[in-house]
């Protein structure tokens, strides 16, 4: 069997970026701001293009909900390997009130459409830090589901995966069709080259909405108020680790 | 308005963060039942059976719960809900639980609530988003709230004082062949864990290798501390990924936590600064890593830990 493999990949801000509050406290600073692939969705999409390098997969298609820059992101999985893309439209206002519930009802819908018998994402996205979307993929398309995985073998009709848990590793083994959500040591993700960013502008990207799927996507949450965390205050620096243990007895921590 | 926390537990004593998941549901308001699902977990049901405020267990016991799947756990949880309406399903924020709830949720058409760290309102909870960089207040307008909650925010319950009646759920209609537990690797260790410690030391990309991790596990010792790392020594290869401390790791707040050759980047600030004390050990005193800590110490830390280790 050559699966299909639909992956995952959200347009976030970029990890380095240093985040600002909104003045209407209602989200953060978005315009103007760096983004990038979700790093854990360009593992995913790395193990995509991996499986498809080993002859277990025949196609993967990169999928990725948001406004018109998402296509920046879908390119992105395109020149590491991914064969096509799509983009479901969403506008950048909406975006913001996009659940993980409805991006997993538009995976779902698609992993259907397409017939396909693999979906990798990754575990959470660095903006919402939610950690649900596979899961929800999962229960939505009644398969199995192997979160945090660190190594997937496929053997037979089944996946072997390790996955990372509280503690130390687990293995697990789950039915094809299944999806799979990529931790942080799955593999390290290849730079695109530059004869592969200029292929990957002549590969495919068909566009979407969500309502074309019959997906939903009035939200379930309503947003109160976005604030920057307590800030804590700086300490004092010490001379020496004699001041330092003194300091700490002072304190009762040792 | 009733609360289905679901317990975790290794069928036979449940986990610590059950204990937080508790006090948060206790937060809620109404009723709250545990579920204690596993195979021969007596043991388990008899702990929580003590447990301050829980008003109910409810019991689903069955071969076909080892390894504690979500694919079968979920239609467990599902089936109790449907015969109970609970308002609130809520779990810690483990491994185990992160996997659950949010199919459990898609179930229920519901948008799962990941990882809470207040509760405002039987609807109205706060959450931390951009690795802790911003905190949000958001309002669930589902019929059923599906929260995990992460455990460093609330108090542990108390194991002592109650007396609570347990009774059997059925475990009927699961999935066949879906999925299969095939074993479990946990790391070894005589020191305490790390999300329950009182004291944590980690080591980052400072650290320079893996060997040199043996420094902290030394100083460790002297004081019953858990050893973490950052994400640049998971990623340099120096020790496993189940020591990351970080918003893609563990999320630890001891008493004392004492970083040593770590920079204090974005993602490890998150999973550390609600730690009580702070102890930074770093040579740059430009660090970031000095902006959260109590006491910061500009050093060599192959000259300041072993100087640390013969003084204590």
């Amino acid at each position: 069997m050559s699966l299909k493999v639909l992956v995952g990949c959200k347009r976030v801000i970029d990890y380095a970026v240093k985040i600002r509050v909104r003045p209407d406290k209602l989200g953060v600073v978005t315009d103007g701001i760096k983004h990038s692939m979700n790093p854990f969705d360009e593992i995913a999409i790395e193990e995509a293009v991996r499986l498809k390098e080993k002859n277990i997969v025949k196609e993967v298609i990169a999928v990725s909900c948001g406004p018109t820059q998402a296509q920046e992101t879908i390119r992105t999985a395109l020149a590491m390997g991914a064969d096509r893309g799509i983009h479901v439209e969403v506008p950048a206002k909406e975006m913001e009130k996009l659940e993980p519930l409805h991006v997993s009802k538009i995976l779902a819908k698609l992993a259907e459409k397409e017939q396909a018998e693999l979906v990798i994402v990754g575990k959470q996205a660095i903006d919402d830090d939610t950690n649900a979307t596979a899961q929800m993929t999962a229960g939505i398309l009644n398969w199995p589901q192997a979160t945090f995985a660190s190594k997937i073998e496929k053997k037979d009709d089944f996946l072997e995966v390790i996955r990372e848990i509280d503690g130390g590793l687990e293995t697990i083994k789950v039915k094809l069709p299944a999806v799979v959500s990529a931790d942080l040591r799955l593999n390290e993700p290849r730079y695109a080259t530059l004869p592969n960013i200029m292929k990957a502008k002549k590969k495919k990207i068909e566009k979407m909405k969500p309502a074309d799927l019959g997906v939903d996507t009035t939200p379930h949450f309503e947003v109160i108020e976005v604030t920057d965390p307590p800030a804590r205050e700086a300490g004092i620096k010490v001379e020496d680790v004699d001041t330092l243990l003194l300091k700490l007895k002072e304190v009762g921590r040792i | 308005q009733s609360t289905l926390v679901i317990a975790e537990h290794d069928n036979k004593n449940v986990a610590l963060i059950t204990l937080n998941a508790i006090t948060a549901a206790k937060k809620l308001g109404g009723d709250v039942s545990c579920l204690v699902a596993g195979s021969n977990c007596a043991n388990v049901v008899n702990e929580l059976s003590k447990a301050a405020g829980v008003n109910k267990i409810l019991i689903a016991d069955s071969e076909a719960l080892v390894g504690f799947l979500p694919e079968c756990l979920a239609p467990v949880v599902l089936a109790i809900h449907n015969q109970f309406k609970f308002t609130h399903i809520v779990a810690g924020a483990s491994a185990q639980s992160k996997s659950l709830l949010p199919r459990v949720a898609a179930k229920l058409d519901v948008s799962p609530i990941s990882d809470i760290i207040e509760v405002k309102a039987p609807d109205t909870f706060v959450r931390s988003i951009y690795a802790g960089n911003a905190l949000m207040t958001l309002k669930s307008k589902d019929p059923v709230k599906v929260i995990t909650v992460r455990g460093t925010n609330f108090e542990a319950a108390s194991l002592e004082g109650g007396n609570t009646s347990s009774e059997d759920v059925a475990v009927t209609d699961l999935p066949v062949g879906l999925s299969a537990f095939i074993g479990q690797e946990l790391s070894k260790s005589d020191r305490p864990e790390l999300t329950a410690a009182k004291t944590v030391i980690s080591g980052g990309r400072g650290m320079k290798s893996g060997e040199n991790f043996q420094l902290l596990y030394t100083l460790a010792d002297k004081l019953s501390a858990a050893v973490g790392a950052s994400r640049a020594a998971v990623d340099a290869g120096f020790v496993p990924n189940d020591m990351q401390v970080g918003q893609t790791g563990k999320i630890v707040a001891p008493e004392l936590y004492i970083a040593v050759g770590i920079s204090g980047a974005i993602q490890h600030l998150a999973g550390m600064k609600d730690s009580k004390t702070i102890v930074a050990i770093n040579k740059d005193p430009e660090a970031p890593i000095f902006q959260v800590a109590d006491f910061g110490l500009v050093a060599d830390l192959f000259k300041a830990v072993p100087e640390m280790i013969e003084k204590l």
